[in-house]
């Protein structure tokens, strides 16, 4: 497994880490039931805080995507395809909710918004 | 949750300098950094946890047992580093090792060994000879070889070159393997803190201006830049201190209470704590 972490980014670490272990196994590269490496190995490796890592992964269990068993460390969950697309779904309202905040700092409505919108939908999807 | 280090409402008035209602808890397992000028309380709330002063009022727990009437248990369990390698300089590695053994019941000299050889410090050479890089890895040898629970460093790698530095933060978060192991690192190098820390304390003047999480520390502050009329359309709310200079203003934000839309740049510890010491209120 590869993480790769930017300060550059404007994504938190915790972030960072969480995006990219999605990315691995929604892509295939993590499988269920393949281990994750302790979240103070993680540390120790990635040098960053214990509480970054700890964020991360409890994110991760939250979202589904891994479970820790006490003793035992973490793991990919089973796959559950209702999840990853709840995820990804939650990462589409993340980018159209920044495209509203910005029209709306600068004045453009609602109904400008909606005809670039099915614009580039036309030009993508169908 | 257990804590290494409690800390409460400590007190001491020096001649030219006091310690305000001191309050900071270190959690069991993590790593605290503690920042402050030169001369903010740093060294002298380190000396509180070492019972080498009298406070005036107040409490200090390390363990969870009172400082002054458990202070030989608690010294077996802690490590200290100091800026410097305070041992009289005709000493060797080896010779220290002859005192340490009889002073800590769990001093363990196999790893003692182990930690000069990774280090590549000399044994047989005076103390008075080895360059700063070197004492300061033997102070920290020194530190660990009794398996402490509690590392306290006080500016550990300050004067250090990069490379040394790495190696050391290195150690550090070996040491974190172990999660009943914790670490307060007091430092005015930020950088270093902004890797590994898990909390960070800040101390101006002898009191506590802030004891946060690290990550809610960085994430939730955002740096706005612009003109001052610009500046109006942050909401009021949101500004925490400002800094104006003759081309613009600077304003450290709460980012949860600013539209997306505006930029914030990302603040590093030394940018907080210069907003909170140099900074105005709004």
């Amino acid at each position: 497994m590869d993480i790769k972490l930017s300060n550059a980014s404007d994504k938190p670490i915790y972030e960072q880490i969480t995006e990219q272990i999605k990315q691995a196994i929604i892509t295939g590269k993590l499988t269920p039931g393949d281990p994750l490496p302790s979240i103070r190995n993680l540390a120790r490796e990635l040098k960053i805080s214990v509480m970054t890592t700890k964020r991360a992964y409890s994110d991760l269990e939250r979202d589904g995507f891994i479970v820790t068993f006490a003793g035992k460390g973490s793991f990919v969950a089973e796959r559950n395809q209702e999840f990853l697309r709840e995820e990804l779904l939650r990462q589409v309202e993340d980018h159209l909710n920044k495209a509203v905040q910005i029209a709306k700092i600068s004045g453009i409505h609602g109904k400008e918004l909606l005809d670039l919108l099915s614009l580039l939908i036309e030009e993508e999807l169908e | 949750m257990t804590y290494a280090i409690e800390v409460a409402n400590l007190r001491k008035k020096f001649p030219q300098f006091q310690l305000v209602d001191v309050s900071f808890q270190l959690p069991t397992g993590t790593i605290m950094g503690f920042v402050g000028e030169n001369g903010a309380g740093k060294t002298s709330t380190i000396k509180y946890l070492l019972n080498l002063l009298q406070k005036d009022s107040g409490e200090v727990k390390l363990f969870g047992l009172d400082h002054v009437e458990h202070d030989i248990a608690i010294k077996e369990q802690i490590g200290v580093v100091f800026d410097d390698l305070y041992v009289p300089e005709t000493l060797n590695a080896t010779q220290i090792n002859h005192i340490l053994e009889k002073i800590y019941a769990n001093w363990d000299e196999a790893y003692y060994v182990e930690l000069l050889k990774r280090f590549k410090i000399p044994i047989k050479k005076p103390i008075k000879q080895l360059s700063r890089g070197m004492r300061m890895k033997l102070s920290i040898a020194m530190a660990l070889a009794h398996h402490p629970k509690l590392l306290i460093l006080d500016e550990p790698t300050s004067g250090l070159d990069p490379i040394v530095r790495d190696e050391i933060l290195d150690l550090f978060m070996e040491f974190m393997q172990d999660e009943d192991n914790s670490i307060l690192f007091s430092t005015h190098i930020t950088s270093d803190l902004e890797k590994i820390a898990d909390y960070i304390t800040f101390i101006h003047e002898g009191e506590i201006v802030f004891s946060k999480n690290k990550d809610e520390l960085l994430y939730d502050y955002g740096i706005w830049k612009g003109t001052v009329e610009q500046s109006k359309e942050l909401p009021e709310h949101a500004k925490v201190r400002m800094r104006k200079n003759a081309f613009g203003i600077e304003i450290l934000v709460n980012r949860k209470e600013v539209n997306k839309a505006f930029h914030l740049d990302k603040p590093s510890i030394e940018d907080i704590m210069l907003f909170f010491v140099k900074g105005a209120y709004v």
